[in-house]
């Protein structure tokens, strides 16, 4: 028998690696997908329809620097709008990289090993995806840098009382960490690569980013030191950024933003969408690359109770916050509830129910969670769901707030729509850049679990 | 699918609420899909983004054709002659700081006092001139907006014939040889047309020019005129009177459809006078009574104690019966036709009349028909009020005509080509003349034309030549005060461009083209007054901005019945349709004004726009809703119009407002709403049945500032009657909501305030929602307008409004007022969630806003409670007109795309006090500051001071026990309050549950 080959199904009938595997099969594999085989038609349309709308993005940022913020459908008292819901939803879904690769890393899942690596581009490309939109709805959006501490000759320093400022700590943090988080994960992998390749060229671009990997086994013994030590740091901040984020509405005073249940419901909620966003992209992207082997329905069906057991913490926090709102008794917190469920945007209000909470219920089926076709449309849902509670808790609520006279309706114009759209663009060409470039699955963890499948770890 | 309103539920549901019941529109009690879909139409998509270059919202930016001009502002400074500043002589000037100069604008003939506001020779802003009987310091929101006037850079600028460029001589030149062709004939075939005037100056050259023309005519047309108070006194007393209310002398007013305190002559000073007998302390609590009988509910009407909608046709058949019920020898009208009056009404309204026989007024709005005007002479002169609060005297022309008249005769005269030179001075004909006069087809028959005139508009397009007018800012003028006082107008800035004064226009006629309009208003009266000592005098005069003793002497009338008992009562069939002035262009010559325009109309919060308006059971009879095109047909003219259902208004009544639908306005003012004056007839001008409304089309998009859901009993307006307030002051405490802790406790210290703490208190109790303060405010602080399609999206910029919200029964509701504005909060939201700490609190409570720190994340807007907070969210500063630069305040920054702004408390007024005070080592003294809106409120409605002294005026308001803030049970301490309304009602019409509605908390 080969060294290193798998015998039996990893994870019981639903294995997280298809048997027949090898330390080489798994290596070569993976990097063929970058270094040798062609790349399939289907790369060229995801990221030619990813540029098409990352151009729309760029016209959007233009046209919006050009003219200024009014050009979205914002308004006195809407003050957020498209912006900051989708901010949200963007940081949200940049949750479930970190916690696949640190948290569970820590807990020692071994389902996560296939798809930690692409979880964790994801979060920072989401991360990314979300980091422009604080910057770009501002209305003066090339003074950013003042949200900084930064010293200067005025000596100004950014109002720390804000939650807007501790959101430039949280998520800078975050991207940070993650960015290293990710970039060390991948060392060994780009030292791969560059034994690997055969273009002199990319010899020298991937040995650069290897960093001069050897493999030595005082390497792995840094590097395994280092990679826990960052996934016990990226922990906390699975918890922290959301928690800060959803400060930006808790420390406010409008009915529907100020609600202490917000921190562990945004967690809540966050993961959530983070796990659908990793559902959404790899049913395609293990069919396109036929990694069908690597990531299994072991996976998705994970996933799947993942997704079902975030969905109903989520459920539990809705429900929280309209019993603190009765609760509370204040005229204001009912009249919110009352203009969720009866107001101008009922129907939204509905469709989140919908989506955030029926239709996940489906996830109890085992049958449902190893059907592709089903957790692909459920993770579209639930991500719809997502934004949607995010627009209910920015817009619903500040449509009407406490003066009846100045209350108004916010309506999206088509820049605020081509800026979300745009964005998911963005997302796009960065991930199937990432797929092109970099193993997008970790090689020596995958060697790692079959070493550690074979000798009974 | 398209639902209605369905009125008799809603009628139910507010019957069926608990409570004070309050609500802001139709929709919101309705609760209807309707609602949905109407505000979906109001917020339209697509309407905003896509930044149309020609829409008015950029009316600001589209200047450079104009401006080939514009480099003459620079060249303009102080008038040559001496013009003597208000409080300080020009020697005084120090660059920076303002001068004052006593100045008066003319509307309708009629002075308005003013202190113009004079940075280094640049007009910026107008203040009420506090010396003078017609203003005490006060101003309207017209006379406030009409600075922009002078800077607008669609101003006729050049003398031209035929839209060629020309000059005065050649004018001068063209005009003798036209005049000497009419000497032979006496002036046959002269005809001049001016608006009113009043200017005893300006009426002696008239008189000169008519002695050389015997056979000349001077026709004066304006389209809000007073021919209804004329022949009204012609009928009465056989003669013309001009009618002078006391009102600091009335204890009960019963006004039929006069919306004295924000229309007409005096309207600034009966405001005061009216809401000095309501202003409420915990020690005097003596309230003066306002019945109104209208046909749409008014800014006055905000301050009645009981309100009656009627129509046009109705009013005269309850003027009749309360004439009759006081004991004037009239009929009594038939019972059918008081159907609209409840029961007790007109004994109550009387006997309470009589009970203050000599301390009571009967008004009557300019819109009623002669004999209403007669019957109130009848019935004020049965109460003995003539000589203590009605005082009657020569009319303010002179020699009064009628203007209606007038005017029909010049169309036929020009018709039938008995007219070879016509002369228009500051009048628009073409454009206000009613229809039927067909006045734009008649003048096209006269073979020369020429008009004066601050715009190139409907009349001047049709002349051959155009002379530019000069803004009264610009001007040597006198006219009458309301009381008939001459008030003098000084001009603050030499004439921006080439224009001439209406004095200058009719001295070339007599061979004085040269003259200078200075000369001619001094030497009149220097003529006139014949003092040895004119010249100081003259300094006075010019000094106080009026001529002392210049109010005609009080004339004594005996009053008549018999010609009122002649006039056959109104009948009324069908829809009745009225025509009234619009609260924000007046009659059309606002229309390119962009604060008026974007001004929202008291009550019904409606911009850019007329609307024919209905009351709510018109509405479900005729199967409209607001935003419905109807076809508003009357006798076989008709327009297209957008339908408002105005809760209040009388039934059976159609309301559309004057001074819309013009084609020359200007940039600003062309092309907006319907011409109701192409509906008008010039033999019922005001109002007459017959009107017809077609649904046309519908999902029509009004601009009105608020119209959403109701107030859920959040109180923001706390009211109650005089005799509630008198048993338990404090009721008022116990309204709103209440949160679980004592709102100024904190677990933090709180700030400390070691010199001046700024507060503010408005007095809801006299506000009528004029909307002075907040074109003032606009003024001062530099505040851009945005345009009818940024409105539509909610992005007006004005720092203060007026909230409005209705309560009780949906036929006959109370509106009421609440002025906003940024309440200072000691403990301030906004300041707390600022990241880059762009508001801040001052060491004198003050909440203020550093422009240059914000980076616009609108955040603060967010956590405002009261969206006081108004953010630049496009450019909405206009960078490229030269002349609009011009009125901007040097002392307030220009706001930048991407910035939030709001109210100040006019802080660069705090600064300047403080830094006169330094000067002269003291403390600001109460009073010195004044805040723009405080300053111009007619009723005296706002007060600003420093609470930290407890003896200022403001510390000891807000000691008032119906002293209270709105949302305070946020903890966020504001430093603006409210003072709560009352009403005083009549106790024999007082709804006997109204009581126990108060104070719920």
């Amino acid at each position: 028998m080969q060294l290193g080959q798998t015998e039996k199904p990893i994870g019981g009938d639903l294995p997280v690696v298809e048997p027949g595997h090898t330390y080489r099969s798994v290596s070569e594999k993976i990097s063929n997908i970058v270094l040798d085989i062609r790349t399939p038609l289907g790369w060229f349309v995801a990221f030619g329809s990813g540029s098409i709308l990352l151009m729309m993005y760029l016209i959007s940022i233009a046209y919006l620097f050009a003219y200024g913020v009014g050009v979205w459908g914002i308004n006195i008292p809407v003050g957020w709008g498209f912006a900051i819901v989708t901010f949200v939803w963007w940081i949200g879904i940049g949750h479930a990289g970190t916690l696949i690769s640190a948290i569970l890393f820590l807990f020692r899942q071994d389902w996560r090993t296939s798809i930690n690596r692409f979880a964790e581009a994801m979060t920072l490309f989401a991360v990314v995806c979300a980091g422009l939109y604080p910057i770009l709805h501002l209305g003066r959006p090339w003074l950013f840098f003042w949200l900084l501490p930064y010293p200067n000759t005025f000596g100004l320093w950014p109002q720390f009382r804000s939650a807007l400022a501790w959101d430039v700590f949280a998520v800078s943090t975050y991207g940070t960490i993650s960015a290293v988080f990710w970039y060390t994960g991948l060392i060994p992998d780009l030292a791969g690569m560059r034994d690997r390749a055969k273009v002199p060229l990319l010899k020298m671009v991937y040995g650069m980013l290897a960093l001069g990997w050897r493999g030595s086994s005082r390497h792995w013994h840094h590097h395994q030191a280092l990679y826990l030590l960052l996934a016990a740091i990226a922990t906390p901040l699975v918890v922290s950024v959301h928690t800060v984020v959803s400060f930006d509405f808790a420390i406010a005073q409008v009915p529907g933003w100020s609600t202490t249940v917000f921190p562990p419901y945004f967690v809540a909620g966050a993961i959530f969408s983070g796990f659908a966003m990793v559902v959404t992209l790899l049913v395609p992207i293990r069919k396109l690359y036929h990694i069908e082997d690597m990531i299994t329905l072991r996976h998705f069906d994970v996933m799947g109770k993942i997704l079902l057991t975030t969905g109903l913490v989520v459920f539990y926090g809705y429900v929280t916050e309209a019993f603190t709102g009765w609760y509370s008794g204040s005229i204001y917190e009912l009249f919110l509830f009352m203009n969720r469920f009866t107001g101008h945007y009922a129907p939204f209000v509905y469709l989140l129910v919908f989506c955030n909470l029926v239709a996940p219920q489906l996830l109890w089926f085992r049958s449902v969670r190893t059907n592709m076709t089903l957790m692909f449309i459920l993770s579209l849902i639930i991500n719809t769901g997502m934004w949607l509670e995010r627009f209910m808790i920015v817009i619903i609520s500040l449509t009407a707030d406490y003066l009846p006279s100045s209350w108004a309706l916010f309506i999206a114009t088509p820049w605020d729509w081509s800026l979300l759209i745009g964005s998911i663009g963005l997302f796009i060409v960065l991930l199937f850049l990432f797929v092109r470039t970099l193993p997008m699955i970790s090689v020596f963890e995958m060697q790692e679990l079959i070493h550690n499948t074979e000798h009974g770890h | 699918m398209r639902k209605n309103f369905d009125i008799p539920s809603i009628r139910k549901r507010l019957e069926g609420t608990y409570g004070k019941k309050y609500w802001r529109s139709l929709e919101e009690i309705a609760e209807t899909d309707e609602f949905q879909d109407f505000v979906k139409h109001e917020f339209p998509q697509g309407a905003d983004q896509w930044l149309n270059p020609v829409t008015r919202r950029n009316f600001l930016k589209l200047m450079a054709a104009s401006f080939a001009f514009g480099g003459l502002t620079a060249c303009s400074a102080n008038p040559p002659q001496k013009i003597v500043p208000y409080v300080r002589a020009p020697e005084e000037l120090v660059p920076g700081k303002p001068l004052f100069f006593a100045t008066a604008m003319p509307l309708g003939g009629v002075a308005m006092a003013l202190l113009g506001e004079s940075h280094e020779g640049r007009p910026t802003k107008v203040e009420g001139n506090p010396d003078h009987p017609a203003s005490l310091g006060s101003t309207d929101a017209l006379s406030q907006a009409s600075v922009l006037n002078l800077y607008d850079p669609d101003r006729s600028q050049i003398i031209s014939q035929g839209g060629m460029l020309t000059t005065w001589s050649a004018f001068v030149e063209t005009l003798r040889g036209q005049l000497d062709s009419q000497r032979a004939s006496g002036g046959a075939g002269l005809r001049i047309i001016s608006e009113t005037v009043t200017s005893p100056s300006l009426i002696s050259l008239f008189q000169n020019v008519l002695q050389d023309f015997p056979q000349a005519r001077w026709v004066q047309y304006d389209p809000i005129n007073r021919d209804n108070s004329k022949e009204g006194a012609m009928m009465a007393f056989g003669e013309d009177v001009n009618t002078v209310y006391q009102f600091d002398q009335a204890e009960v007013i019963v006004s039929l459809d006069a919306n004295f305190t924000q229309f007409g002559p005096g309207n600034v000073r009966y405001a005061r006078d009216f809401t000095d007998k309501r202003r409420v302390r915990e020690d005097s609590t003596a309230m003066n009574r306002l019945y109104v009988m209208e046909t749409q509910p008014s800014a006055t009407s905000t301050l009645a104690d009981h309100r009656l909608p009627l129509s046009s046709a109705q009013m005269e058949a309850f003027a009749r019966a309360l004439a009759a019920e006081l004991g004037v020898d009239v009929e009594a009208p038939p019972a059918e036709s008081l159907a609209a009056v409840p029961e007790n009404w007109l004994g109550a309204i009387a006997r309470d009349l009589q009970a203050n026989a000599g301390k009571s007024i009967v008004i009557v709005g300019e819109n009623q028909a002669p004999v209403v005007h007669a019957l109130a002479h009848a019935m004020n002169d049965a109460l003995g009020n003539v000589g203590q609060t009605v005082i009657y005297s020569e009319p303010l022309e002179g020699t009064s005509t009628n203007q209606m008249q007038e005017l029909r005769l010049l169309a036929d005269d020009m018709i039938n080509d008995r007219v070879e030179v016509l002369l228009v001075i500051d009048a628009n004909p073409v454009y206000n003349a009613p229809a039927d006069t067909r006045f734009a087809e008649a003048i096209r028959r006269v073979p020369f034309r020429a008009k004066i005139g601050l715009y190139v508009d409907e009349t001047g397009a049709l002349c051959e030549w155009n002379i530019p007018l000069s803004h009264y800012l610009e001007s040597w003028f006198d006219a009458r005060a309301y009381d008939g006082v001459v008030s003098l107008t000084q001009p603050l800035v030499d004439p921006l461009y080439s224009s001439k004064t209406a004095h200058q226009f009719v001295a070339a006629m007599i061979g004085q083209s040269e003259s200078s309009d200075y000369d001619l208003v001094r030497d009149y009266w220097s003529n006139e007054l014949s003092d040895s000592n004119f010249d100081t005098l003259w300094q006075t005069s010019l000094h106080d901005g009026f001529i002392a003793d210049t109010a005609p002497p009080t004339k004594s009338v005996s009053v008549s019945t018999a010609e009122i008992n002649a006039v056959e009562p109104a009948e009324s069939s069908g829809l009745e349709i009225n025509f009234r002035p619009d609260p924000t262009v007046w009659d059309g010559r606002f229309a390119n004004n962009g604060w008026l325009q974007e001004l929202p109309k008291p009550i019904s919060k409606l911009t850019w726009e007329n609307v024919a308006a209905i009351s709510p059971a018109t509405a479900e009879e005729l199967n409209l809703t607001n935003g419905d095109l109807v076809e508003l047909r009357y006798r076989g003219r008709s327009v297209q119009a957008p339908i408002w259902v105005f809760p209040g208004q009388a039934d059976g009544t159609v309301v559309t407002t004057l001074g819309y639908g013009r084609t020359l306005a200007g940039r600003v003012g062309s092309d907006i709403g319907f011409s109701a004056y192409s509906l008008q007839n010039s033999d019922a001008p005001w109002s007459d049945s017959g009107a017809e409304l077609t649904q046309v089309g519908r999902g029509y998009k009004l601009a009105s500032t608020q119209t959403h859901y109701n107030m859920e009993g959040r109180d923001p307006v706390r009211t109650g009657t005089i005799d509630h307030f008198r048993e338990d002051p404090e009721f008022v405490q116990h309204m709103g909501e209440h949160g679980p802790f004592d709102p100024n406790s904190s677990l933090m210290p709180g700030w400390e305030y070691n010199s001046y703490a700024w507060g503010m208190v408005v007095d809801l109790n006299t506000c009528n929602g004029c909307n002075a303060c907040v074109v003032a405010c606009q003024a001062e602080n530099n505040i851009p307008v945005v345009g009818k399609d940024q409105v539509l999206v909610g992005r007006e910029m004005q720092w203060m409004r007026i909230d409005s919200y209705f309560e009780g029964e949906l036929d006959n509701p109370q509106p009421l007022n609440q002025p906003m504005l940024c309440q200072h909060c000691e403990q301030a939201p906004c300041e707390l969630v600022c990241p880059v700490g762009a508001t801040v609190h001052d060491a004198e409570g003050l909440n203020v806003m550093v422009y240059n720190r914000c980076v616009g994340t609108r955040y603060c807007s967010n956590n405002c409670p009261y969206k006081v907070r108004r953010f630049n969210f496009l450019d909405f500063v206009d960078y490229t007109t030269e002349s609009l630069k011009g009125q901007r305040n040097p002392d307030v920054s220009v706001r930048v795309r991407g910035v939030m702004e709001k109210c100040t408390y006019c802080v660069q007024r705090i600064s300047e006090a403080r830094i006169r005070a330094k000067i002269e080592d003291r403390r600001i003294a109460d009073g010195e500051v004044i805040s723009a809106c405080q300053g111009a409120c007619p009723t005296k409605a706002i007060y600003f001071g420093d609470i930290n002294d407890p003896d200022s005026e403001v510390a000891k308001l807000k000691a008032q026990p119906q002293n209270y803030g709105v949302l305070t049970e946020l903890g966020t301490r504001p430093r603006t309050t409210y003072l709560a309304k009352f009403t005083n009602p009549n106790p024999e019409l007082e709804d006997p549950n109204a009581h126990e509605d108060n104070g719920h908390g």
